[in-house]
């Protein structure tokens, strides 16, 4: 299920020059008291925080509570623009809720035709078989079909058909020019209820992940965040760290903030003020889960609130 | 708490209100702010270290008698400053510390009576339903004082550690 993904994710993930900001935006961080739920925004967008591009399917949507145990959401749904989800906060300590993502594009050749490799796949190029690949009924992204529109006279109507898209383990085996990139997406983002916890800074160790060295929901205007960002667990030397404060809409420069991780794979970021930011870096390396793949792209983004003083 | 005759010190605790006996006082003013529907607000005052080190409150005052099972625990977070440095990691209510909320005027309250020499930061925070936050933010050394005005949701804050 996970390697599902909008179709128009695929194609937007799949063109670097396309500047396109992934998060998920917590309605707050910091909580007292125990009644508490926290709602989120799960979107794809030119502009950090505002919907302007896309949702992120909420088949990707993963909640831990702060013993490491999963969460749960509630009133989730997916327009156009955002999904959104609750996620009532029933522990103390820090939660994280992520969105990951792994899924494989490309391009074979068959008979001599190019076809492409993606999303949830169409049917499989020879007769369907109990091999097709399974379809997500009622939550499927509004994204998959947006960017898509169908041609003047509707989808039938003249020209040649594009083939649709083929599942990568639906690719026969006589097919001949192989081309495939595992794309791997991780958005992260913590919310606090009562005194934080760091349980669920443990790394994964698969990956490009950031481990906090400084609580991500103990930060405010003029403090300094540490973090240390890993591939596959180990220290990721040289990386491009980008933090983007939210509300472009309203001023004239962007206000990025550019930074490259030592040798240890650390960066330190001061915020300049208080607001809700997005973290993101990415990376490439040959070490594809996928054994057909020849590359991986790896995405990470955080989004952090920080505080006044 | 030791307690010094109010007697020998009138002069430093004119125009407070019942100053409380201690190594030192501060000194809170709310203003009366004239909107048509007013909440008293919710305010916290703590003291750190000037060099940084583990805040110490002195004083909470939020909806303690709301009713249900949680006494005005939700809003808490409103003093952001207060709640993310010293409010979240303790143990709520904080003996001596949490209180009801108080309207417009001036309250002195004591210093720790064992406070050690050095400089310290009095903050105190105030956060208004329908209304703004504020943190003023005074720097004092043991032995001296300080004072500074908010601007919108607090006034006048002295402290006078002797």
């Amino acid at each position: 299920m996970r390697r599902l993904l909008p179709l128009a994710a695929l194609l937007a993930l799949a063109a670097p020059a396309h500047a396109d900001h992934s998060w998920i935006q917590p309605s707050g961080t910091l909580f007292s008291g125990s009644n508490n739920v926290a709602t989120f925004d799960a979107a794809g967008s030119e502009h950090v925080f505002f919907f302007d591009h896309r949702p992120v399917g909420l088949d990707s949507i993963q909640v831990w509570k702060p013993d490491g145990t999963p969460g749960e959401t509630t009133a989730a749904m997916t327009g156009r623009l955002r999904s959104v989800f609750d996620v009532k906060l029933d522990q103390p300590g820090t939660w994280k809720v992520a969105s990951l993502q792994t899924m494989v594009v490309g391009t074979f050749k068959l008979d001599g035709e190019e076809r492409r490799v993606g999303g949830r796949g169409g049917p499989p190029p020879a007769s369907g078989g109990p091999g097709a690949p399974a379809t997500r009924e009622g939550g499927r992204p509004a994204g998959a079909t947006a960017t898509q529109p169908p041609a003047p006279g509707g989808p039938a109507g003249g020209g040649p058909r594009r083939l649709p898209p083929v599942a990568v383990k639906d690719i026969p085996p006589e097919a001949t020019d192989v081309k495939l990139t595992e794309l791997v997406t991780r958005l992260e983002t913590f919310v606090t209820v009562g005194e934080p916890t760091t349980t669920l800074f443990k790394p994964t160790g698969k990956g490009l992940e950031m481990e906090p060295l400084t609580h991500p929901n103990a930060v405010a205007a003029g403090e300094t965040l540490r973090a240390r960002f890993l591939i596959d667990g180990k220290p990721a030397p040289g990386l491009t760290v980008t933090v983007i404060p939210g509300g472009d809409r309203y001023r004239e420069e962007t206000g990025t903030i550019t930074l490259t991780t030592g040798a240890d794979g650390t960066v330190a970021i001061r915020w300049p003020a208080a607001g809700m930011y997005w973290l993101g870096a990415t990376a490439t390396d040959a070490h594809a889960a996928e054994p057909r793949a020849a590359e991986r792209r790896m995405s990470y983004a955080a989004t952090i609130e920080v505080a006044t003083p | 708490m030791r307690t010094i005759p109010l007697v020998a010190t009138p002069v430093l605790f004119a125009g407070l209100v019942a100053a409380p006996a201690a190594a030192g006082t501060i000194s809170i003013t709310l203003p009366r702010i004239p909107v048509a529907e007013y909440h008293k607000p919710y305010v916290a005052a703590w003291i750190e270290p000037a060099g940084g080190g583990a805040p110490r409150s002195l004083a909470a005052w939020y909806d303690i008698k709301k009713g249900g099972s949680e006494p005005g625990y939700k809003w808490l977070a409103d003093l952001r400053s207060w709640w993310r440095k010293a409010g979240r990691t303790a143990k709520l209510p904080i003996d001596g510390v949490s209180g009801a909320t108080r309207a417009p005027g001036s309250y002195t309250l004591p210093l720790p009576a064992d406070l050690k020499p050095g400089n310290y930061v009095l903050n105190v925070e105030a956060a208004r339903e329908g209304g703004g936050r504020e943190l003023v933010s005074v720097p004092f050394a043991v032995g001296g004082g300080g004072r500074a005005s908010g601007k919108s949701e607090l006034g006048l804050v002295t402290v006078a550690a002797r």
